[in-house]
């Protein structure tokens, strides 16, 4: 089997997924491709399952909180197929009150912990997965926070005095 | 051993003060279980970050925390008299830690090792403690990021000026247990 280019693999998938594919860009050598989130299993699987491509590997997934976008939720995927030496990546947008994304756990075992972290830090949900509790922080923590409406930090502590350390009180507001 | 004693380049810790004769040395209880626990101190060390490799040139042969009476560590919290934590502890990490000061003996010392153990340093995180004086109570602080050796040492014969001079009453003070209590710890 000859290996494949990843041009080939932006084409197969663009043949597949057609209009659910909502963007494509090269950041430096990666390619990376934003897509609709209802299709992000199937595609997923299709990497996964395709012989010629063979994308067995989830390298990296996470959450992406960007708030001057229409869509300020992301989930980002890394996936490298071992065999090709191939990687890709992927991004699907998302809004806070649609912050459900598909489990990615069926086809690699790795998501589990990468997507209770996601859920930590940035409550998105994973539908099916099994156990969508928090997994670094704190148990008892009521907030998500790396979300940028909360400053980094910790605003329990009363031991600084903002006017000697120039902590900006506005500049938390302006994010808000 | 009598030359070795007496050898210039030995100190060997000098008896407290007493009423001294031929046959018999009198002098109070404070003072000489004092002076025997201040030069038998055993650390536990609670090392999470780069302080904690600061401790590592502190017990290697170059600054010797064993000059000390300190080369025993103890890895046990049940055996040990000086708590030193030396690094970030995250809030995660802070209900661990006051679990092993609990099940430390009395009398014990906590020695608070580097900005982040003293007082969060420069995580002014959501995730880390500011100062784990918030969850046990410290008996002395050592500033810097990471402190040198020299520094650790320095906090550590600070400790042993108080193990010194502490009454044997203390740890069974109002004061004491007031302070306990004001941590929830019993």
């Amino acid at each position: 089997m000859s290996t494949p280019t990843i041009e080939q693999v932006v084409e197969s998938i663009k043949e597949k997924f057609g209009d659910h594919i909502l963007g494509q860009e090269q950041q430096y050598d990666f390619t990376v491709i934003t897509i609709d989130k209802n299709i992000l299993f199937d595609l997923c699987r299709f990497l996964y399952d395709d012989e010629r491509f063979q994308f067995r590997y989830l390298t990296t997934a996470c959450g992406i909180h960007l708030p001057d976008l229409p869509k300020p939720f992301a989930m980002m995927y890394q996936l490298h197929s071992l065999v090709f030496n191939l990687r890709i990546r992927f991004k699907s947008y998302t809004t806070l009150n649609d912050l459900q994304f598909d489990s990615l756990i069926p086809i690699f075992s790795a998501a589990n912990w990468m997507e209770r972290e996601a859920f930590d830090f940035y409550g998105i949900r994973f539908k099916g997965h099994p156990k969508m509790v928090r997994i670094l922080n704190v148990e008892d923590m009521d907030y998500h926070p790396m979300r940028k409406e909360y400053p980094l930090e910790d605003l329990t502590r009363t031991d600084k005095d903002d006017t000697m350390f120039g902590r900006d009180q506005a500049g938390f507001k302006k994010l808000n | 051993m009598k030359d070795i004693i007496s050898s210039p380049k030995i100190e060997v810790v000098k008896a407290p003060e007493g009423f001294e004769g031929p046959g018999f040395f009198a002098t109070s209880l404070d003072k000489v279980v004092g002076l025997a626990r201040k030069n038998s101190i055993w650390p536990l060390p609670f090392a999470t970050s780069c302080c904690g490799i600061e401790f590592m040139a502190t017990m290697a042969s170059t600054y010797d925390l064993a000059r000390f009476g300190s080369e025993r560590l103890s890895f046990s919290p049940r055996q040990a008299d000086l708590l030193m934590v030396m690094g970030t502890i995250a809030k995660k990490m802070g209900p661990v830690l006051r679990q092993v000061y609990e099940q430390m003996a009395e009398p014990r010392w906590v020695l608070s090792v580097g900005a982040c153990a003293s007082s969060g340093g420069i995580f002014d995180s959501y995730s880390v403690l500011q100062g784990i004086d918030h969850i046990i109570p410290v008996d002395v602080y050592v500033p810097g990021c990471p402190p040198r050796p020299e520094q650790i040492l320095d906090g550590v014969m600070n400790i042993q000026k108080l193990i010194q001079n502490e009454s044997l009453r203390r740890r069974n003070s109002p004061e004491y247990k007031q302070l306990l209590a004001s941590y929830g710890i019993e």
